[in-house]
């Protein structure tokens, strides 16, 4: 008899379906995949060893960049480690304001989740239905902080400003008439938080509309459930966090095991999954955007009536108001030292993490003293999903990989970081 | 065999005497040849737009505007496409076998476009009236698969093997369950003729195959669209598995004759469903002679190539409707779909109907 050999398929790093960079040696018994084998790198920039090399405020920017989908949930976890160093606390309208821009974050990566799981499983239409909800809130990520990706919003202290109490308007040009003009205007006459009110009201709407291309489609179904199984004993055995272990039904959730900014005060509910497959995951995802709207609502009723400072007051950690600057001598030399040297913070070492979109976020840092950190570790979610690709696919179809990558919501900002 | 009063049967009647100074045989070579200009421009431009009808048409399911920058309102776009086709380079892959690579395109669009030889258009206008042409239609439909086999393996590429490989196995299974499909209007119109058939539904709406036949209806158009590899069983080409499947390889004008061929197949599937089960050029309110006797818009009620051309678009617009709704299949559950689904469905219609016809009184309504 022939000896027969397994079929070995390079799949990405350019491959539509690899989410980025992912490239995947796939080893094929027909089309049923025996081993599955991630390799990961490509997108490597080094962004621990560049925070070490730079004063506390300045790597902010670089947390956007590691998660590119869910920004400012990453600078939560860095401004919350470095404030936990420091030993001070935001104000409280800054807490509810980051509450709420992580929960917009939510939705705007669950919304590109489910755009890319369903073109990836062949449902294209999804994809620009969720890239329309994605603009608005795009928008309200310009408002704040004249950024749509990369916002740099959160600061050590609190948030950079206030909200805007104005949206920017749409001019009438060559494409869009004075009548489109209004109509596309219509939403954005109040100021940030009218905005946001408005698309809380339509969003489940959309989200409706979703679930009807979507959750009984036969197609879909068919797709997804009991593909990329997981237990709930071995989602927490490979480091699972977030959408991928509720999914499999275990409940945990940092925003309400270890409460961080206003989820305390926040009326919300874990959705979590049973049987802990794709199918489950999509349910749980679907589910969370929803209750992120409420959330956002519950921060806009907060927000609306209790005014108050944004960040702490003491200008050794945050940039004194510009005003001040041209008159004060103090806050001069306030803001001169902050741009250049930044800060020391005490002797330590602490981890601080967030429940990001895909699952726990967090940085552990250790301080000698200076104004840099001696040490920073980032911890992805996506890394420890990515690891259990082999697992989860072993056995399956070609198409199937395809789907696991998709409901495994891989991004490699955060893996390679 | 053929004479030239067939030959020029319905080519105009200034024809005629243009060619009578020539021998009878070349008369007849040059009109059938006349024919087929008449039949594959109107194909290939049919092509052409279906390619922009299908990005306007998505593009509007999925709130946006579809290409609008080419002449007025993008209605260039296509033959903008041609030209970047036609300019392109055509890549030969180092390990390719260049003769089947090469031979691969033009395997799969030939069949695509001979198998209009035997569709009427309206009563008489075909270019060969034989008498078994179902049979022809679905011999013809089963080659075009060989390009896509050729083309994959003649790649050397594990992605287009893999979606030629697909290609063959959801074809196989399919074509048993449109062939199945076709017994049922076979037994129903007592004919291979296609004519013949579009002819046994006269009398309206209702004695269109459509109604009696409706399982083989159903099974017969969703089992084109297998055929034809478009959303949802476009395994073959499979964009977010193996990319393109088996043209992956392939680029400039050998890739837009796949293209060409993928989309003259879907028309031609559009065009026999409607011969098949809607009554081709027959029109709706065919019976109703107060209608069709009306002044001026008795013509548009009576029959016509307009209905024809109406069902067909109709069709189309499901090809488009579905690939903008569906996800894709997986390759095992196209195959349990075809072997398990359709081929049990159209086997127990046939028996049923057969049963129905000989057995019982109810014999008429699959006449």
């Amino acid at each position: 008899m022939a000896e027969i050999r397994n079929y070995t398929m390079n799949f990405g790093p350019q491959h539509p379906a690899a989410h980025g960079v992912l490239r995947l040696v796939l080893e094929l018994d027909g089309e049923i995949i025996e081993r599955a084998d991630p390799h990961i790198g490509l997108l490597h920039r080094g962004t621990e060893k560049l925070a070490e090399t730079k004063p506390y405020n300045q790597s902010i920017g670089y947390m956007d960049r590691l998660d590119y989908v869910s920004m400012m949930c990453s600078e939560h976890a860095y401004v919350r480690a470095v404030e936990k160093l420091l030993g001070i606390e935001a104000p409280e309208r800054a807490q509810y304001i980051r509450t709420m821009f992580d929960e917009i974050t939510r939705i705007l990566n669950h919304l590109l989740w489910i755009g890319a799981h369903a073109l990836d499983v062949g449902a294209m239409t999804m994809f620009l239905y969720a890239f329309r909800e994605r603009e608005d809130l795009m928008d309200a990520y310009e408002a704040v902080s004249g950024a749509r990706l990369h916002a740099t919003y959160y600061r050590v202290g609190g948030v950079m400003l206030d909200l805007p109490d104005s949206m920017p308007k749409y001019k009438p040009s060559k494409w869009h008439s004075e009548k489109d003009v209004r109509r596309m205007n219509q939403n954005r006459e109040g100021d940030l938080l009218d905005f946001l009110e408005d698309f809380t009201n339509r969003f489940p709407g959309h989200v409706d509309d979703y679930e009807t291309l979507l959750t009984d489609n036969r197609i879909w179904k068919q797709r997804l459930v009991d593909i990329g199984v997981v237990s709930p004993e071995r989602a927490i055995e490979l480091g699972f966090t977030g959408p991928m272990l509720r999914g499999s039904g275990v409940e945990w959730d940092l925003r309400r095991k270890q409460p961080y900014a206003a989820y305390d005060k926040m009326d919300f509910q874990i959705p979590v999954g049973v049987n802990g497959d794709s199918y489950d995951r999509y349910l749980v995802r679907m589910a969370e955007m929803r209750q992120s709207n409420e959330i956002i609502r519950q921060c806009i009723d907060w927000l609306r009536v209790n005014k108050g400072p944004v960040k702490v007051d003491n200008h050794k950690v945050t940039a004194p108001s510009r005003s001040d600057m041209k008159e004060n001598m103090e806050s001069m030399i306030h803001h001169f030292k902050l741009f250049t040297e930044g800060y020391c913070t005490p002797r330590g070492e602490v981890y601080s993490a967030v429940e990001a979109p895909k699952g726990e976020f967090g940085v552990y840092m250790i301080s000698d003293g200076a104004n840099k950190p001696y040490r920073v570790k980032l911890r992805a979610p996506g890394f420890a999903h990515l690891a259990a690709l082999d697992e989860m696919s072993r056995g399956h179809m070609l198409a199937d990989v395809v789907a696991i990558i998709g409901t495994q919501d891989i991004v490699f900002g955060e893996i390679d970081r | 065999m053929t004479d030239v009063t067939t030959a020029l049967a319905w080519l105009p009647d200034f024809i005629e005497p243009l060619l009578t100074w020539l021998p009878i045989w070349a008369q007849i070579l040059v009109s059938s040849l006349l024919k087929i200009v008449l039949i594959l421009v109107p194909v290939l431009l049919g092509v052409m737009y279906l390619t922009f009808a299908e990005r306007k048409i998505i593009g509007y399911m999925q709130v946006r505007v579809g290409p609008n920058r080419v002449g007025p309102r993008g209605w260039l776009q296509p033959i903008a496409d041609t030209l970047k086709f036609l300019t392109k380079e055509v890549i030969l892959p180092t390990n390719a076998n260049v003769y089947l690579f090469i031979i691969a395109p033009m395997l799969s669009l030939v069949p695509a476009l001979a198998a209009w030889a035997v569709v009427p258009f309206l009563d008489g206008w075909v270019l060969a009236d034989i008498d078994a042409s179902l049979l022809y239609i679905l011999a013809l439909t089963s080659i075009g698969v060989y390009g896509i086999l050729v083309a994959g393996w003649a790649s050397n590429s594990k992605y287009a093997f893999l979606g030629a490989m697909r290609a063959g196995a959801q074809v196989v299974a399919y074509e048993i369950a449109m062939g199945f499909a076709l017994v049922g209007v076979l037994m129903a119109a007592g004919s291979l003729n296609l004519r013949e058939i579009v002819l046994h539904q006269s009398g309206g709406l209702f004695q269109w195959y459509w109604l009696p036949l409706f399982p083989l209806f159903v099974v017969y158009f969703i089992s084109g669209v297998a055929e034809t590899n478009r959303a949802p069983f476009d395994v073959a080409e499979g964009e977010s598995e193996i990319v393109a499947g088996f043209h992956v390889e392939y680029s400039g004008i050998a890739f837009a004759l796949f293209f060409l061929a993928e989309y003259a197949n879907m028309i031609l599937i559009s065009t026999l469903t409607s011969l098949l089960f809607l009554g081709g050029w027959l029109s709706p309110f065919d019976g109703l002679d107060w209608l069709t006797e009306l002044p001026v818009i008795g013509l548009l009620f009576g029959n016509g190539l307009h209905w024809l051309l109406i069902k067909i678009s109709l069709f189309l617009l499901f090809f488009l409707w579905f690939r903008a709704t569906f996800p894709r299949y997986r390759y095992d559950q196209i195959m349990r779909l075809g072997w398990k689904v359709f081929i049990p469905v159209t086997l127990v219609w046939i028996l049923v109907m057969g049963f129905a016809m000989f057995y019982t009184p109810f014999g008429h309504w699959f006449h």
